[in-house]
C-alpha cells in the first residue's frame, strides 16, 4: 500500500491514579494534531473510560476497543473523529466490567493496525500495575510518565519505570522504551517556599529526562468541564503552553523549559498567589 | 525554635525528598529494578552471538525469587542453522 504510515506508539502512564494521565493524553494528542500530525488517542481504562469525556465525545461513542478486539466492529467504525480537528481520532474504552475482554492478541492486532493509519498513537493507561496497565504499555515505543511533585506519585512512577523495563515488547527484544517525565500540577510558589518537591528533586530521583512541567491551574478543570482538551480550549493558558511545548519536544524540537507561571493579578503577584 | 516555626510553616519538601530517596533505594534493591536484567541480558547475548548465530529476541533472561534464593534463568531458542553455520564460519568456509 502506498503512503502507509508508521506511527510512534506512546503510553501515558503513572501508576498512581488522579495525577493527570487522561487530561495529559487529551492535551498532548490535541497539541500534536494542531501541529498537523495524524493522531489517535486510545483509552485503555476498561470499565472506567473517561478519555471520551475529556475529548467531548461521550455522546458519539458507538463502538469501542473491546468491540474491535472481539470482531463486532472494525477499527474504522470505532474510531471517532474529533469535531474540531479532522486529523485527531479517539478510540474509546469499553464500559464492560469484564477486564479479561482485553486480550493480549487483540491488543497486538489493534495496535498494529493503528500504526499503519496514524503518525502518533497515544495510549491512556489505567492506574495501577495490573493487566490493563501492562497491556497499555506493551506495544509502546515511548512512555510518558506523569508525576505530581508529591511522594506517593513519585514512588509509584518509579515502579512503573521498572515495569516498562520488564514488560514491554521492546524490553523483551532487548531494546529500550524511551521514557519521558511530565510533571503535572506543579506549583512554582509552593516549591519556591520549600513546601513542594522541586522539579529537579523529582527528575533526579526518577532519573529519566524531563519532557515538561505543567503548572497547577484552574484552566485545566474548566477545559474538562467543557470537554475540550486544554490545548484547544485555551491555547494561551499556562498549562496549554506547557503541553504544546512538551508535544513539540516529543517530536524532537529543542525548546528551552521555562517554568510556567499562571497569569496573576496584582494582589496575587504581591502576596505570592496565596492571597484569598 | 527557628524563625520559620514562628510562621507556623516548616520546609517540608526536603523531608519528602529524603524519605523518597530512602524508600526507593530499598524498593529498587528488593524488586531488582530490571535494569540489571537488561544489562546482563545484553552481555549474555553478546557472548553467545560471538559463537552461534542468534538474534537478541531469541534469548530470555529472568530472575525468579524462591524464598531466600534468587534463580537466574536463561532460555534461548537456538535454530539448528545457528549451530551448523556460526557467524564467522561462513567467511572461513568460503575460501
Amino acid at each position: 500500500m502506498v503512503n502507509q504510515k508508521q506511527a510512534k506508539v506512546v503510553v501515558v502512564t503513572s501508576g498512581k491514579g488522579g495525577v493527570g494521565k487522561t487530561t495529559s493524553t487529551a492535551a498532548l494528542g490535541a497539541a500534536l494534531a494542531r501541529d498537523g500530525h495524524k493522531v489517535a488517542v486510545v483509552d485503555f481504562d476498561i470499565g472506567l473510560r473517561n478519555l471520551d469525556l475529556m475529548m467531548g465525545a461521550e455522546r458519539r461513542v458507538i463502538y469501542d476497543l473491546i468491540n474491535v478486539i472481539q470482531g463486532n466492529a472494525n477499527l474504522s467504525q470505532a474510531l471517532i473523529r474529533d469535531k474540531r480537528l479532522d486529523n485527531l481520532y479517539l478510540l474509546p474504552a469499553s464500559q464492560t466490567r469484564d477486564k479479561n475482554a482485553l486480550t493480549e492478541k487483540g491488543v497486538a492486532q489493534v495496535m498494529s493496525d493503528l500504526r499503519k493509519k496514524f503518525d502518533w498513537v497515544i495510549c491512556d493507561s489505567p492506574a495501577g500495575i495490573e493487566r490493563g496497565a501492562v497491556l497499555a504499555m506493551k506495544h509502546a515505543d515511548l512512555a510518558i510518565i506523569i508525576a505530581n511533585p508529591e511522594i506517593s506519585s513519585v514512588r509509584d512512577s518509579d515502579r512503573i519505570i521498572g515495569l516498562l523495563d520488564a514488560k514491554t515488547e521492546r524490553a523483551k527484544k532487548g531494546q529500550e522504551v524511551e521514557k519521558h517525565l511530565l510533571i503535572t500540577r506543579f506549583d512554582t510558589t509552593r516549591a519556591g517556599t520549600g513546601e513542594m518537591l522541586e522539579i529537579d528533586d523529582v527528575s533526579d530521583i526518577l532519573s529519566i529526562p524531563l519532557l515538561g512541567v505543567v503548572p497547577e491551574s484552574k484552566d485545566v478543570l474548566s477545559a474538562s468541564n467543557l470537554g475540550v482538551p486544554i490545548t484547544l480550549c485555551d491555547a494561551d493558558s499556562a498549562p496549554a503552553r506547557a503541553y504544546i511545548d512538551s508535544a513539540r519536544r516529543l517530536c524532537g524540537e529543542e525548546i528551552p523549559l521555562i517554568l510556567p507561571e499562571e497569569k496573576k493579578g496584582f494582589f496575587a503577584q504581591w502576596f505570592g498567589g496565596k492571597a484569598a | 525554635m527557628s524563625i520559620l516555626s514562628l510562621f507556623g510553616r516548616k520546609k517540608s519538601a526536603p523531608v519528602a525528598r529524603e524519605r523518597l530517596q530512602v524508600i526507593l533505594a530499598h524498593e529498587r534493591a528488593s524488586t531488582g529494578r530490571s535494569e540489571l536484567i537488561s544489562r546482563m541480558r545484553q552481555d549474555i547475548v553478546a557472548v553467545i552471538a560471538r559463537h552461534v548465530g542468534i538474534k537478541s529476541e531469541d534469548v530470555s533472561v529472568k530472575i525468579n525469587r524462591r524464598d531466600a534464593v534468587f534463580i537466574l534463568r536463561i532460555d534461548m531458542d537456538m535454530p539448528s542453522t545457528a549451530i551448523e553455520s556460526p557467524p564467522g564460519d561462513a567467511a572461513r568456509h568460503s575460501f
